[in-house]
């Protein structure tokens, strides 16, 4: 289990009704805290669809977790 | 800084100023305006957010593969956040270049990358009095476990 920060921003933000949490996880990669958040939040959004950044930089869906992260999970985009 | 985001108002005169160079016979700019209807709902205001700091990285990564890509002399873009009514400019793409054709191709390019690409979210409130987030499945009135 590690400990990390999950950070929502737009309509997660919404769903989860805060902007961030401090989590303690089994989730080894941001596709599996996803889905973990997923369930307790009901984010409807498919993973392929959304994005994730790592201490403020975009990342893969299945890169490693380390103890301390800060993981932003931004939904669907919309601009323009 | 090639890609901004801003709370401001977007002023497009400004923002093309930098694109002039002795160099360039073609300007090519975009506007993205506030419409008052999508997908059939009025719509009487819209609320954009963004992760600044990333979505200015990756719009200045957008920009740059437009001047690798095209036979451009200069491209800026910025997008505006907040809450805009019917009519504001969202975003404002500007390219110029020795000829037209590579303007208008790298000008379509960075909007189309900008809106798949860059985390940029947009609310819409409608006059119905709900507001819903555009592409996006996750609702947020939604009982749980519904």
């Amino acid at each position: 289990m590690i400990n990390v920060t999950a950070r929502y921003f737009a309509a997660f933000r919404e769903r989860a009704g805060r902007d961030a949490e401090a989590l303690t996880t089994s989730a080894n990669t941001p596709a599996e805290l996803y889905a973990e958040l997923a369930r307790r939040h009901g984010f409807a959004d498919s993973m392929t669809r959304c994005k994730v950044a790592i201490n403020d930089q975009l990342a893969a869906w299945d890169v490693r977790l380390s103890a301390g992260d800060e993981v932003l999970f931004f939904p669907p985009v919309a601009g323009g | 800084m090639s890609f901004t985001i801003t709370p401001h108002a977007i002023d497009p005169e400004a923002l093309k100023s930098v694109l002039e160079a002795a160099g360039a016979g073609a300007c090519v700019t975009f506007e993205g305006w506030v419409r008052d209807h999508n997908d059939g709902a009025a719509v009487v205001a819209l609320e954009y957010e963004a992760h600044s700091a990333i979505a200015e990285q990756e719009g200045a990564k957008i920009v740059r593969e437009a001047l690798e890509r095209f036979a451009i002399t200069t491209a800026r873009c910025e997008h505006r956040v907040g809450k805009l009514a019917i009519g504001d400019c969202a975003v404002w793409v500007g390219v110029s270049s020795a000829h037209r054709g590579a303007a208008f191709d790298a000008c379509r390019y960075i909007i189309d990358e900008v809106k798949q690409r860059v985390p940029i979210w947009k609310k819409e409130h409608y006059r119905s009095g709900e507001s819903g987030w555009v592409n996006c499945a996750t609702r947020v009135d939604a009982p749980e476990n519904a």
